[in-house]
C-alpha cells in the first residue's frame, strides 16, 4: 500500500470512528473527542517537531502546556483593579529585581569566574527578593479571597492568549535549552521533568498570581455562550430547521464554533510544519538528528539548532494548552497530571510515527479517541467478566471500580506494541 | 542550655527526617544507578516498580496481620518483604525477557529503551491501580516511636522533645544492612566482580567469558530487592500513594545524577545530598534559630525558605547547577 493511500485510509479510520461516536452514542460526546483531539494533534505536532525532526527527548510536555494555561488567566481576565493598588507594583517590582539579580549574577560568573562570590551575591538576592515580594503577596491574596485574590490578567481577548501562551512556553523552553541542551539526552529528559513539576508547583502556590488551588473559572470564551443562544430567535428558528431541540443545538453549535477555531489553528501549524520539513532548513535538522558528527563537520551549529527547534516545539505545546484551558473555561491546576500531560502525547507522537508530521497529528486524534474510549469498554468488559458473580462480592465492586484503571494499561500495551512491530509508527517517516 | 534545644530541634526537624529520606531516596538511586550503568538506559518505570514491589508486601502484610502474625513492636511489613521482592523480582525479569530483550538484541539506542520504559511504566501504573487503586493506603503497624518527644523531655529536662519513629529508625538500619551487603557483594563475590567489569568494558568483559545473561538477570533481581525495600521503609515512613511514588522519580534520578550515574556511591552521597537540601530548605527555621541566636536576633518570621510544594524545585535546582559544573556528577560517572 502506497504512504498516501495509507494514510487517507487512517484519517478516514479516525473521521469514522468520531462519527461512529456521533452516531452510538451522541453527538456532544463526539464533538468533545473531537476538539480534545485538534488540542492533542497540536501538542503532538510540537512534540514532533522536537523528537521526530530533532531527537531531542522532551519529557516536559506539562509544564509547556500549563504555561500556555496561565496565559489564558493572564491575558483575558479583567484586571482586580484592588489588588494591583495593594501590592500589584511591589510584587512586578520584586519579579523584575529577581530577574535582574539572576542576569547579573549570570555576567558577573562569566566575568570573574569566581562561584563562591556568585553563590554568596545569589543568597543575599534572595532574601532581598522575598523582603520585597512577600508583603506585596499578602496583600494581593488579602483582597477577597473567596473570588479574587490575586492581581487579574490584561482584560485583552481571550484568543490572544494563544500566541501569548506560545510565547511564555518559548521563554521557558530558551531558558532550558541554554541550561539543558548539549548535554546527553538522559540530562535534558530529567531536567524537563523537572521543569513541568516546578511549573506545576507555582501554579498550585502562588495564588496572587492565578489563584492557584482556589482555580480561576468563567475564563472569556471567543464562542457564543449557549444561554444567549437559546434566547436568540435567529438561532431558535435555524435549530428548528435542524429539528433538534434548542438546547441540544446551542451546545453542538458552541461545540463547533471551538473545533472550527482549533481547526484552523491546526492547519496552519500543519502546513507551516510541513513547508519547514520539505525546506532546507528540514533537511538540515533531520541531517543533524541522523549524524550529528557530519553535520557540525559541516559547519552546521548543533547547539544552535537545538535550542531553535526545541524554543519552537515547546512554543506549539505552549498554543495547545492556551487553547485547552480556553476549552475548559478554567484553570484548575491540580489536574495536570503527568501521565495524562506528557507521557500520552509521546504515545500519540511514537503510535502515529515521530518524524511524520501527518502521523503526529493521526496519533493525537487516534490516541485521544482510545484514551476517552477505553473507559467505557473497560466498563463494559468489567461487567461482562464480573455478569455470573454475586452482586454484593467485593471481587465484583472491586473490578467494576478499577475499569477505569485499564486505560493507563492499555496505553502502555499500545506503545510497546508499536514500538515493538512497527517501530517507525503508523505513518513512517518518508 | 538554649544552645542545646537548638541542637535537639534541629535533629528532631531537620536530621532525623533527612537522614531517614536520604537512605530511601539513596536505595532507589541505587536501582537507577545500576540499570544505567549494566542495562545501559534510564528506567522511567522506577517508581512505579517501587510502587509495585509496596504494594505486593501491603496485601501480604494485611494477610499476615489476620492470620494473627506479627512481629511485636516491628512493623508486620518486614516479614512481607520477601514476598514483595520475591514478586518484583518477576515482574521485572518477565518484563525483562518479554520487552527490553529485543532492543538489546538489536542494539537499539539508549534513548529508545527509555521510551519503551515508558511503556512499561505505564502498563505498571496500571497494574497498580488496578490491584490495589490509587487511594494512600497506611499499612505500619508495631510500636510508633522509639522515643518519644514527651519521653525525651521528661528523660533530660529540655524545652524541646526528640521524637524518633520506629520506621525512621527502621529505614536507617534497614539502608545501612542493604547497602553493605550490595557492596560486599558487588567487591567480593565473583558475580559482582563479573557486574562491574561488564558495566566498565562490556566487550572486554564479554571476551574474558562473562555471560551476559547472567549479568542481567542478577541485575533485576538485586534492582528488585532495592526498589521493594526503598518503598516499603518510603511507605512505613510516609505512606504509599501510586502517584507519589511516580513523582518520587524525580529525586531519585537527581540523587543518581547528582552521585553520578553508574556510580553506586555516588548514588548514595547523591540521595543524602538531595534529601538534605530539601529537607533543609523547606524547613521553618523560626523555632532553632530562636534557640541559638540571642534574643534580640531572633527572628519573628517564619525562615522559610522555600514552601514545602517546592520541593521538586529544590532536587531540580542542585541537579542543575552539578550538571553545569560537573556534567558526570560529584563522583566520576559513565556516559553512554
Amino acid at each position: 500500500m502506497s504512504q498516501s493511500l495509507r494514510t487517507m485510509g487512517l484519517f478516514a479510520l479516525v473521521c469514522l470512528l468520531i462519527l461512529g461516536t456521533g452516531f452510538l452514542q451522541s453527538w456532544n460526546t463526539a464533538l468533545l473527542i473531537l476538539n480534545m483531539g485538534l488540542v492533542s494533534a497540536v501538542m503532538a505536532l510540537g512534540v514532533n517537531l522536537q523528537w521526530g525532526i530533532a531527537g531531542l527527548f522532551n519529557v516536559g510536555i506539562m509544564g509547556f502546556v500549563a504555561l500556555g494555561g496561565i496565559a489564558v488567566v493572564l491575558t483575558s481576565m479583567p484586571p482586580v483593579a484592588e489588588a494591583w493598588s495593594a501590592g500589584g507594583l511591589r510584587v512586578i517590582g520584586a519579579l523584575l529585581l529577581g530577574a535582574a539579580g539572576i542576569a547579573g549574577a549570570v555576567v558577573l560568573y562569566r566575568r570573574t569566574r569566581r562561584g563562591w562570590a556568585v553563590a554568596a551575591l545569589l543568597a543575599g538576592l534572595f532574601f532581598l527578593y522575598r523582603a520585597v515580594l512577600d508583603p506585596g503577596v499578602e496583600a494581593i491574596e488579602a483582597v477577597d479571597p473567596s473570588s479574587t485574590g490575586y492581581l487579574g490578567g490584561l482584560g485583552l481577548p481571550v484568543l490572544l492568549s494563544w500566541p501569548v501562551g506560545g510565547l511564555l512556553a518559548a521563554g521557558a523552553a530558551w531558558v532550558i535549552g541554554k541550561t539543558a541542551l548539549g548535554l546527553r539526552s538522559d540530562y535534558l529528559a530529567i531536567a524537563t521533568l523537572g521543569i513541568a513539576e516546578i511549573v506545576i508547583a507555582v501554579l498550585k502556590n502562588e495564588d496572587w498570581m492565578a489563584r492557584g488551588v482556589k482555580n480561576v473559572i468563567g475564563l472569556p470564551r471567543p464562542v457564543p455562550y449557549e444561554i444567549d443562544l437559546q434566547q436568540d430567535p435567529a438561532f431558535i428558528e435555524r435549530a428548528a430547521g435542524w429539528g433538534t431541540d434548542v438546547t441540544t443545538a446551542s451546545t453542538l453549535a458552541v461545540k463547533l464554533g471551538y473545533s472550527a477555531l482549533f481547526a484552523l489553528v491546526l492547519i496552519v501549524l500543519l502546513v507551516l510544519a510541513q513547508l519547514a520539513l520539505k525546506s532546507p532548513w528540514g533537511r538540515m535538522m533531520r541531517a543533524i538528528r541522523d549524524n550529528e558528527t557530519a553535520a557540525r563537520a559541516m559547519g552546521k551549529n548543533v547547539t544552535a539548532r537545538h535550542l531553535q527547534v526545541f524554543v519552537l516545539g515547546s512554543a506549539i505545546c505552549g498554543i495547545a494548552g492556551a487553547m485547552m484551558t480556553t476549552l475548559d473555561g478554567q484553570l484548575t491546576p491540580g489536574t495536570y497530571q503527568p501521565l495524562r500531560y506528557t507521557f500520552l502525547i509521546w504515545v500519540m507522537v511514537i503510535v502515529g510515527g515521530s518524524g511524520n508530521n501527518l502521523g503526529a497529528v493521526l496519533g493525537g486524534f487516534l490516541i485521544w479517541f482510545f484514551w476517552v474510549q477505553v473507559e467505557p469498554m473497560a466498563q463494559g468488559l468489567m461487567s461482562l467478566l464480573t455478569a455470573g458473580m454475586a452482586d454484593g462480592n467485593w471481587l465484583k465492586a472491586h473490578l467494576i471500580d478499577s475499569a477505569q484503571h485499564l486505560r493507563l494499561l492499555t496505553m502502555g500495551v499500545l506503545l510497546l506494541v508499536v514500538l515493538r512491530f512497527s517501530p517507525r509508527g503508523l505513518l513512517p517517516e518518508r | 542550655m538554649d544552645l542545646l534545644n537548638a541542637i535537639v530541634a534541629l535533629a528532631n526537624f531537620v536530621l532525623i527526617p533527612a537522614i531517614a529520606y536520604g537512605s530511601q531516596l539513596a536505595l532507589g538511586a541505587l536501582g537507577v544507578t545500576l540499570i544505567y550503568g549494566i542495562l545501559r538506559f534510564s528506567n522511567f518505570a522506577h517508581g512505579d516498580t517501587m510502587a509495585f514491589g509496596t504494594m505486593v508486601t501491603i496485601l501480604v502484610t494485611w494477610w499476615l496481620q489476620s492470620l494473627g502474625l506479627s512481629l511485636g513492636p516491628l512493623p508486620t511489613a518486614l516479614l512481607a518483604i520477601p514476598f514483595g521482592i520475591a514478586a518484583t523480582a518477576l515482574l521485572v525479569l518477565g518484563t525483562d525477557r518479554a520487552v527490553y530483550r529485543f532492543y538489546r538484541a538489536q542494539k537499539a539506542k539508549p534513548v529508545i529503551l527509555v521510551i519503551v520504559s515508558i511503556g512499561v511504566m505505564f502498563i505498571y501504573n496500571g497494574v497498580t491501580r488496578l490491584i490495589l487503586g490509587p487511594d494512600d493506603q497506611r499499612f505500619a503497624d508495631g510500636e510508633r516511636f522509639i522515643i518519644s518527644a514527651r519521653d525525651f523531655r521528661n528523660m533530660t529536662g529540655l524545652e524541646e522533645g526528640l521524637a524518633i519513629r520506629t520506621t525512621q529508625g527502621l529505614t536507617v538500619v534497614t539502608a545501612l544492612i542493604v547497602v553493605v551487603a550490595l557492596f560486599w557483594f558487588l567487591n567480593r563475590t565473583r558475580t559482582g566482580k563479573s557486574m562491574r567489569a561488564y558495566s566498565d568494558n562490556e566487550d572486554l568483559a564479554l571476551l574474558s567469558g562473562i555471560n551476559p545473561e547472567k549479568v542481567e538477570r542478577v541485575t533485576w533481581l538485586i534492582v528488585a530487592a532495592l526498589v521493594t525495600v526503598a518503598g516499603v521503609l518510603y511507605g512505613l515512613d510516609k505512606s504509599y500513594k501510586p502517584f507519589t511514588y511516580f513523582q518520587l522519580l524525580l529525586p531519585i534520578f537527581a540523587s543518581a545524577i547528582v552521585g553520578g550515574l553508574g556510580n553506586p556511591l555516588g548514588a548514595i552521597v547523591g540521595g543524602f545530598v538531595i534529601a538534605f537540601s530539601e529537607v533543609g530548605i523547606t524547613y521553618a527555621w523560626k523555632k532553632v534559630l530562636g534557640y541559638a541566636l540571642p534574643e534580640s536576633l531572633a527572628p519573628d518570621s517564619l525562615v522559610q525558605l522555600l514552601s514545602t510544594d517546592y520541593k521538586f524545585a529544590v532536587s531540580f535546582v542542585i541537579l542543575v547547577i552539578v550538571l553545569l559544573f560537573r556534567p558526570t556528577g560529584l563522583f566520576k560517572g559513565k556516559a553512554v
